[in-house]
């Protein structure tokens, strides 16, 4: 497709892409995973990473690269599940919010605002102990989900303020449509390139939270995460005791994921902004 | 006589500030004129003047803070969507702004036929498209598929007279439509609105600040100073023979294109506009050469001077005062 | 006929657009020769999309990417020494502007700083072009200058958005005017303007130019403007100047298709008869049309008029024009 070749052109978009196939492709394989990512002792503990085992086993008795790959899959489901259902909640809020003005606008932005400074670390903290027995992947995405819409919600909601009062608005009613096509057809192509940077930084944002409350032991351990398998290796001193490929496969993926998604939401949302749209629209 | 439009003491009031100090502006004063079927009615004056904002308030976008709009007869009754019946439509000032430029204009186009059911089918509804295009001097095949900045601001100002030509509508309300165009292009334009008014019978509330054009298509017009309607009365009346003296330094104001007749004297622009807002008299008083002590303190009737409507204590008692 | 201060010779400006991958070149000043004399009122008329700004920004020296001198030369007459701009680098450019030429832009409501009050934007104009101890006697100049100017006196201590649009363009030009430029350029001063308001803009304009006795380059659409303070008018097409002639000629006596139309397609009052506009649209600048560019839209074309540009005719010795008409 055009849009894709000319996202090429991006060295950043490029980076990235090859970094998230990567990615995919290890989440993909969990599915052919030879062992269940929740036992013990399925392979010799602590053995560097050779051929049999590329990234090594763990003190636990797990092969580090199949558990990456789960690790990867969970991470990933409970970001993505984070992420969609914030934005959903982001894009309704906003948009109502800013095209209708008044009572609604100031109820759903003092809900927004409220969430924005409630101290949310320590919000999860609470409800991530108190429903820990149900902490499962949907739960925690869902739960990341009710904190990350607040922030995009005003976002969004400004965009339309401000395009409420440009003529084309006018247009458009006078054409008689009504007003939730009209800011379907209207705002959306203004609102997408921010919905979608924001999408990614919130997938960013959700997979660092999961991360630290991994970490700090406040999620089901059992089930592999990037947070968890971290977890795992500090608990058993890795870096102490010398088994770096424990410790830095989660760390290393990590950041690779942190930059891809970063580079790819920059280089999307520049090529998507609408005031270079508006210069390549019509120049071919 | 019917009256497509009447408007009666249209007034509106902003307040701007904040909670700790208001300040009240009427944008509108007690506006008061109609529009007959198949006439061009000229809306003239500077910038905040209150024309737009009366424009709004008969379209519907804005909501009077008094006053009585009446459409052929009916009043106000829709809630502020006048537009609903598609007997009202309007154009707006900058072609560019008037589409969003992310879109293809012919979206608009279509949407608007199929929300107001004006044809069947796809097939119809491009011929009905075509043939108000070529009303304005363009045809479908250049138009379609194309985004508003593929298209230069004069055709881009026709087809937003195509795309209000739609639903037949007896009145529409042009916004300075030609105050973003090139001069040399503006006639094209203008005489487009003198074609619809004597082709087709609509009327046009035309609202500008160039007293060259409304002269040049207009039947009646009034000049509105600060919000309110200072003269009314037929173009060759007011714009050929003016009475206020607002009227009369608008018309010295506009520079005639012979090098022969230039300027004769110096404006004074010493006032900052809001505070001419918010004087008790008359509002010219600050400006006006013929400026007298009543015009400070006392807000000047409307009288009636050989069928024009004067708005200027020169007149009162009925005879032309010094 | 006064001393020239201001000449181009063979000015070719271009903007090379780097859009989705693609090259395109815009032809916005097309070889132009221009001569400009003291003590006069310079118009250049066109439409918009005519090269008219690109023209003023190549007489200035503002050649900012994707602008690119490609050819020609731009020399000011300071003192009777030809100085030759495009030979200038960045640093003596910046002190030739607004001590010798300054620039009153399109829409210059944007020029104030919306945070500072409006003596704020003056007392950095000043201290950036003048030294030292003079700068609160300069002040104080400026002051008096808005005054005499016929200004209110209590504007240097407002804000730009206490201000309405024609008074902030007529501060803009004030300020232009501040160090006593020799060449004044204006980009549409007033255009969005009504009436009154650009009166009392092409008035200033007219009080600086007999105060100071220098020379003011005014670009505008509106020939209503042009006829009332211009001493000569340039008329430019798709990059190049077409005719050029002193402003009685070119109302009374057009000699170009083009002008004929634009003189033509102006309301009169007292005079209702069907006027015309110039017909078709404007050229592309991307996409010339071959020979003249005029010649698609022109009703006399002939033979030569796809073929070739037309070389200047001089049909006075204060009348040009490029036609194959007239050749």
């Amino acid at each position: 497709m055009k849009i894709l070749r000319d996202l090429f052109k991006d060295y950043r978009f490029c980076f990235s892409f090859a970094v998230l196939v990567i990615i995919l492709i290890m989440a993909f394989l969990s599915r052919f995973s030879p062992h269940d990512p929740t036992l013990w002792n399925v392979v010799p503990k602590d053995l560097k990473p050779s051929v049999k085992y590329p990234l090594g086993t763990d003190s636990n008795g797990q092969d580090i690269f199949w558990q990456a790959t789960y690790a990867v899959r969970n991470s990933l489901i409970i970001a993505l599940i984070a992420g969609t259902v914030s934005r959903v909640i982001a894009i309704l809020v906003g948009m109502v919010a800013g095209y209708k003005g008044g009572t609604t606008d100031r109820v759903l932005m003092f809900i927004s605002d409220s969430l924005l400074v409630i101290p949310l670390f320590l919000i999860m903290v609470m409800l991530a102990m108190m429903v820990r027995k149900f902490l499962n992947l949907v739960v925690l995405g869902l739960l990341l989900s009710a904190f990350g819409w607040a922030w995009d919600a005003r976002v969004i909601r400004s965009v339309i303020l401000s395009l409420r009062e440009r003529d084309f608005t006018k247009t458009a009613i006078l054409t008689g449509t009504g007003t939730v096509k009209l800011v379907l057809n209207e705002y959306m192509p203004f609102a997408m390139p921010l919905i979608f940077s924001t999408l990614i930084n919130n997938i960013s944002w959700a997979i660092g939270l999961e991360i630290t409350l991994a970490f700090l032991g406040l999620v089901n351990l059992t089930i592999p995460t990037l947070g968890t398998m971290l977890n795992w290796a500090i608990t058993y001193q890795a870096m102490f005791l010398g088994r770096w490929w424990w410790v830095l496969t989660p760390v290393f993926i990590s950041v690779f994921l942190f930059i891809a998604l970063y580079w790819l939401s920059v280089s999307i949302s520049e090529y998507l902004d609408p005031r270079t749209r508006i210069q390549r629209v019509g120049a071919e | 006589m019917d009256k497509l439009l009447e408007v009666e003491q249209l007034t509106k009031v902003f307040s701007l500030g904040s909670i700790l100090s208001k300040v009240k502006i009427t944008a509108t004063d007690s506006v008061t004129f109609y529009i007959k079927p198949a006439e061009i009615f000229a809306l003239a004056g500077e910038s905040g003047c209150g024309k737009t904002t009366a424009a709004k308030m008969i379209l519907g976008f804005e909501t009077p803070t008094s006053g009585v709009i009446t459409h052929s007869g009916k009043k106000e009754a829709i809630k502020g969507k006048a537009w609903i019946t598609g007997g009202i439509q309007a154009i707006f000032q900058d072609p560019f702004a008037t589409f969003n430029p992310l879109r293809v204009v012919d979206r608009y186009f279509f949407e608007n036929v199929r929300n107001f059911k004006l044809a069947r089918g796809k097939a119809a509804a491009i011929e009905l498209i075509d043939r108000k295009l070529r009303l304005v001097g363009l045809s479908y095949e250049e138009f379609a598929g194309k985004y508003p900045s593929e298209f230069s601001g004069g055709q881009l100002q026709r087809i937003s007279i195509a795309r209000a030509l739609l639903t037949d509508p007896k009145l529409l309300i042009a916004d300075e439509p030609v105050s973003m165009v090139d001069a040399s292009l503006r006639m094209s334009i203008v005489n487009l609105f003198k074609k619809l008014r004597d082709e087709v019978g609509v009327s046009v509330l035309y609202i500008t600040h160039d007293l060259a054009t409304a002269y040049y298509i207009s039947d009646r017009i009034a000049v509105m100073f600060r919000g309110n309607i200072v003269e009314m009365g037929t173009v060759e009346q007011v714009l050929m023979n003016p009475q206020h003296p607002y009227t009369q330094l608008l018309r010295e104001s506009i520079p005639e294109a012979d090098p022969a007749r230039r300027w004769s004297s110096t404006v004074t622009l010493s006032e900052l506009e809001h505070e001419e807002y918010l004087r008790r008299g008359c509002k010219f008083a600050g400006r006006c050469p013929n400026v007298m002590d009543i015009c400070k303190t006392v807000i000047p009737e409307d009288i009636i001077v050989e069928d024009t409507l004067v708005k200027c204590h020169l007149y009162s008692g009925g005879y032309k005062g010094q | 006929m006064n001393n020239p201060i201001l000449r181009t010779e063979n000015l070719k400006a271009f903007y090379v657009l780097d859009m989705a991958g693609k090259q395109k070149v815009a032809k916005a000043v097309n070889e132009v020769d221009l001569e400009i004399r003291e003590n006069e009122v310079y118009g250049i008329a066109g439409e918009s999309g005519c090269g008219k700004t690109t023209l003023l920004k190549a007489i200035f020296g503002a050649f900012d990417p994707p602008l690119r001198l490609i050819d020609g030369h731009i020399f000011y007459y300071i003192n009777d020494l030809g100085v030759d701009v495009t030979t200038l680098n960045a640093n003596e450019k910046r002190k030739l502007r607004m001590t010798y030429i300054s620039y009153v832009p399109q829409g210059s409501m944007s020029v104030l700083n919306p945070v500072i009050k409006v003596k704020g934007t003056y007392q950095d104009f000043i201290g950036s072009h003048v030294r030292g101890n003079t700068r609160k006697e300069a002040f104080e100049l400026a002051r008096q200058h808005i005054i005499e100017l016929g200004l209110p006196r209590n504007i240097l201590d407002t804000y730009p958005h206490q201000l309405s649009g024609g008074m902030r363009q007529r501060v803009t030009i004030a300020l232009a005017a501040l160090l006593g430029p020799r060449i004044m350029i204006a980009d549409e001063p007033t255009t969005a303007l009504d009436v009154v308001v650009q009166r009392g803009v092409v008035q200033l304009l007219m009080s600086i130019q007999q105060k100071l006795k220098n020379t003011i380059i005014l670009v505008t659409h509106d020939m209503g403007v042009h006829a009332n303070i211009a001493d000569r008018i340039a008329i430019m097409y798709a990059g190049k100047i077409v005719e050029e002639a002193t402003t009685t000629k070119i109302f009374g006596s057009p000699a170009h298709p083009y002008t004929r139309f634009l003189i033509d397609s102006l309301p009169r009052f007292g005079d209702k008869t069907q006027r015309g506009s110039v017909p078709g649209n404007p050229p592309s600048l991307t996409d010339l049309p071959s020979g003249c560019p005029f010649h698609p839209r022109c009703p006399h074309t002939f033979e030569p008029c796809k073929e070739q540009m037309p070389d200047y005719t001089q049909l006075d010795a204060d009348h040009k024009v490029a036609c194959w008409l007239v050749a």
